[in-house]
């Protein structure tokens, strides 16, 4: 069984919801996020999702979009991003999601892709601005595999869209909690738990909810309505407000200790 | 056509986050209505006619035949359009479409500012709020662009990330539609993007073909031997070349920009440099490095200075029926000064990537050969930049 699944499985039982935090793979540097993302696996993380840095992130806000290029000036590249994935998978075993734009997968070969980030020890792929309609053979590489492959929902997805992205995701589906991209914000959506609710009935999938959560206590909201809570934005800037500074390490793992407690003690 | 979702052969498609798929469905919806809907199509008419000035002339560029010494050549002069060049057809179809779907707002992204002045032309006359996004350092180089759209009422958001230029505006404009998507309309410039803008652009853009198609006729009889357009996204082109292309014997001439070298990053022929991908919603030929990454790009001109190119036409590319090829920035410069001595046009400096091949091809065909040259836009927005670039030539 896939390490997503079986996470989602074990979560399942306890009644508890998911810690999924986002980093940018190379920001500030490969060896940075490898650490990073062994402390937030430490730290009680679930299912770490691991961004590909790419030239035009067309679903990012400015803070993920600047950690991308801070990535790309040091030269990472989608080849190196898997060598790190491997790195990190020698240290831990926490559940691993690469978290991508087409053009770099397509770049390196679908088929390609989906053998040596498997054999990497990546567990999924959320390819961002590849929506199920058009992405069978990318499925069904990954599906060889034994990666899952996670798609978005969105509040404007129809009822309709939702039954088909509910047939196409793997263990759960990403729901972007509110329209726009990346970044974080002072207040969730209203109405976020009938949402959720909703995309869980059409879907038929577990719900992990995106975009826009950034403190201990909107992770705690959210964790009472999905099964997932995704943060990213608020982490990507406290490691580029940090980075170098010999407290980085210790300030990530606090600030995703809170996360991790904040979401734990919630109930759904 | 292409396919229903948005292919032409392997290109095209509807490659964007789940949040604007909603949109795109609408749009196709409203698009196809509006095609059956005989009071859309007379208003647009009318307006085409009585605002845009449509039909814009079929012109024979006598002295520059002579000069040339070989086929007979003819300007499609969308130069002589509202605003200056081909870009009104588009924004004024797309913001009627924004309309009968009840959307108050339209954005649109600009490079040189041709398509952010004919959004903010049109939006205006149609009472639309419109922001228009455009790389800080276009909007440098094209200040009098700037000041226009403002005077109609647009905002002309600077984009500061990424290069700074037309793909980043784009991507600022994606960015806006996701967030504001239920009242806005996103004004795609060029016959690039997700299903459905690059059918929708092409058919608002294809009445130029239409009326050349007419007017060739009644000029000269016959249908024309060769046809010439430049090519950035390919908006102009694919306007003037789609009702041709069943007529085999309309020999059909892309132009890209060549740049300064066909080295990565001096030049935006995507042909002869790019491979496929996917870039902004649609796959097609792009200019990118070995690891998937969008490269850098440069021409003259900004509208061709694009790293993709229409789905359409990387599908006419592969069949064969265009051929497409590209001309330097000192080719078009050249160009640029001949056209405006010999007729007294001074062309875009797109459009002078135009002008620049009929220099190549019609000297060598008979003078019974004829050539239709889309003359896109016309070049006041370029003078100051021409200037500096022929006076630093001459002091070279």
């Amino acid at each position: 069984m896939n390490r997503i699944a079986q996470r989602l499985a074990a979560l399942k039982e306890q009644q508890a919801a998911a810690f999924i935090p986002f980093i940018t793979g190379g920001d500030p540097d490969l060896s940075g996020s490898e650490d990073i993302a062994v402390t937030l696996a430490e730290q009680g993380a679930d299912i770490i999702e691991y961004g590909v840095p790419y030239s035009d992130p067309v679903g990012d806000g400015i803070v993920i979009q600047e950690a991308s290029l801070r990535a790309l000036a040091q030269g990472v590249t989608l080849r190196k991003i898997l060598a790190s994935v491997e790195r990190i998978r020698k240290r831990s075993d926490v559940p691993l999601m690469l978290f991508s734009y087409l053009n770099p997968i397509l770049s390196y070969g679908v088929e390609r892709f989906a053998r040596d980030a498997a054999a990497a020890g990546a567990d999924g792929v959320l390819c961002v601005d590849l929506p199920p309609d058009d992405a069978e053979d990318y499925r069904n590489a990954l599906k060889a595999n034994n990666l899952e492959s996670i798609f978005l929902a969105a509040p404007t997805s129809t009822d309709a869209r939702l039954q088909f992205i509910g047939s196409a995701t793997g263990s759960f589906v990403y729901y972007i909690s509110r329209l726009g991209v990346t970044g974080e914000q002072a207040a969730l959506s209203t109405g976020l738990a009938a949402a959720v609710a909703r995309v869980r009935e059409q879907c038929g999938k577990p719900v992990a909810v995106g975009f826009g959560i950034s403190t201990p206590e909107q992770a705690h909201e959210v964790a009472g309505a999905a099964e997932g809570v995704v943060v990213g934005s608020a982490i990507v800037r406290l490691i580029a407000q940090k980075a170098g500074a010999p407290d980085m390490l210790r300030t990530v793992a606090e600030f995703a200790r809170h996360l991790a407690e904040a979401i734990k003690k919630g109930n759904i | 056509m292409p396919d229903a979702r948005g292919r032409y052969g392997v290109f095209g498609g509807k490659y964007v986050p789940e949040t604007l798929m909603y949109a795109l469905d609408q749009l196709e919806e409203a698009f196809l209505n509006a095609r059956q809907d005989a009071a859309f199509q007379k208003e647009l008419t009318q307006l085409q006619q009585q605002y845009v000035g449509r039909p814009t002339p079929l012109y024979f560029a006598g002295r520059l035949t002579r000069h040339l010494g070989g086929a007979r050549i003819y300007f499609k002069r969308e130069d002589l359009a509202h605003t200056g060049a081909h870009k009104i057809n588009n924004a004024l179809g797309q913001c009627l479409l924004a309309r009968s779907m009840g959307k108050p707002r339209v954005i649109a992204e600009t490079g040189a500012g041709q398509h952010g002045v004919a959004t903010a032309t049109a939006a205006a006359l149609l009472g639309l709020q419109c922001d228009v996004y455009m790389g800080a350092e276009d909007m440098e180089r094209q200040r009098l662009n700037v000041f226009r759209m403002q005077l109609m009422g647009t905002r002309v958001i600077p984009v500061t990330s990424g290069s700074r230029t037309l793909k980043d505006a784009i991507n600022e404009a994606l960015r806006d539609w996701a967030a504001q998507v239920e009242r806005t309309h996103y004004v795609l410039g060029t016959v690039h993007g997700p299903h459905p803008f690059p059918l929708i652009c092409r058919e608002f853009q294809s009445i130029i073909g239409k009326e050349a198609h007419e007017q060739i006729l009644k000029a000269e009889g016959r249908l024309p031997d060769m046809m010439i357009a430049c090519v950035g996204g390919g908006s102009n082109a694919l306007g003037l070349f789609h009702p041709f292309l069943k007529e085999e014997d309309v020999r059909l001439i892309g132009v890209e920009a060549g740049g300064i070298s066909l080295v990565p990053g001096m030049h935006a022929a995507r042909f002869a440099g790019g491979t496929p991908g996917m870039l902004q919603g649609a796959m097609s030929y792009v200019l990118q490095d070995e690891n998937g990454l969008i490269g850098r790009t440069h021409s003259v001109s900004a509208g061709l200075d694009y790293a993709s190119v229409g789905p359409e036409h990387a599908w006419l590319h592969d069949s064969g029926r265009v051929h497409y090829t590209h001309v330097s920035d000192q080719e078009a410069l050249d160009a640029f000064q001949l056209c405006s001595r010999l007729e007294g046009i001074l062309p875009a400096l797109e459009s002078a990537h135009a002008v620049a091949e009929v220099i190549k091809q019609a000297p060598a065909l008979s003078p019974e050969k004829i050539i239709v040259m889309n003359m896109s836009g016309r070049g006041d927005k370029d003078v100051e930049q021409a200037a500096r670039f022929i006076l630093a030539g001459e002091e070279a």
